[in-house]
């Protein structure tokens, strides 16, 4: 089995970018979906690990789109992460 | 011709834009959304994604106009610093009769709320505040659709 390594660039906003510390950054890896991402991500650091320790307050999109936990990231080139919005 | 979207940092002009929408229209309904006087609040200030923002704005506002069959369609959102009693958005929506008219902005607001990618920080007179919490009742009021 082949693993795919792909640069995709992760994006965050409000209090994600705030623990975080950067609005985006891009990423080498073999993620098959966004749960292995997070998982990735969550392994770089204490201030990763600590914005992504609860995901049921976390909203992803891939390419722009919102998605869940189970999307697959086959060809994605952008990944954000973010509180639930509050537009309006 | 799609509906018009605009996301932009600057005030925006209300009349001037809804100057000419939904010619030949039998309802045309507006809807202004202000920052609100709360307990010391002196501003918000609204992050937003560039590029998703406009899109998700374009897809959700061309839904209304399938949906409720509009003649015309206007969605403003403003990003950036915004001083209480200023508008933050604005929906306007044309159809031959007003139920559809009324509906639509309804529509268009609720999925404002809690789809499109805006977040908001409090600013009050000592500096800036926490972001402002998603509510239950507006991702619950999406259902209603």
């Amino acid at each position: 089995m082949t693993m795919q390594v792909a640069a995709i660039d992760v994006l965050y906003f409000a209090w994600l970018r705030e623990r975080i510390g950067v609005p985006r950054e891009r990423v080498e890896t073999s993620a098959a979906t966004v749960r292995d991402l997070v998982a990735e991500l969550a392994g770089r650091d204490d201030w990763h690990a600590a914005a992504l320790s609860d995901m049921d307050a976390v909203r992803v999109a891939v390419d722009q789109r919102l998605a869940d936990m189970d999307a697959p990231l086959a060809g994605a080139r952008e990944v954000a992460f973010f509180p639930p919005m509050t537009g309006g | 011709m799609g509906p018009r979207v605009i996301v932009q940092d600057a005030p925006f002009d209300a009349a001037s834009l809804l100057d000419g929408f939904g010619a030949g229209a039998g309802a045309v309904v507006t809807f202004s959304g202000l920052v609100r006087a709360d307990d010391g609040l002196v501003a918000l200030e609204i992050e937003h994604y560039p590029g998703m923002t406009e899109a998700a704005l374009s897809d959700h506002a061309r839904n209304a106009v399938e949906r409720f069959a509009l003649t015309d369609a206007l969605v403003v959102h403003r990003f950036g610093r915004i001083e209480v009693g200023a508008a933050i958005m604005m929906v306007a929506t044309a159809a031959p009769h007003r139920r559809a008219a009324f509906e639509a902005a309804d529509f268009l607001m609720d999925w404002l709320k809690s789809r499109a990618p805006f977040w908001k920080r409090e600013i009050g007179a000592e500096g800036p505040r926490g972001w402002v919490a998603a509510k239950d009742a507006d991702e619950a009021a999406l259902t209603r659709w």
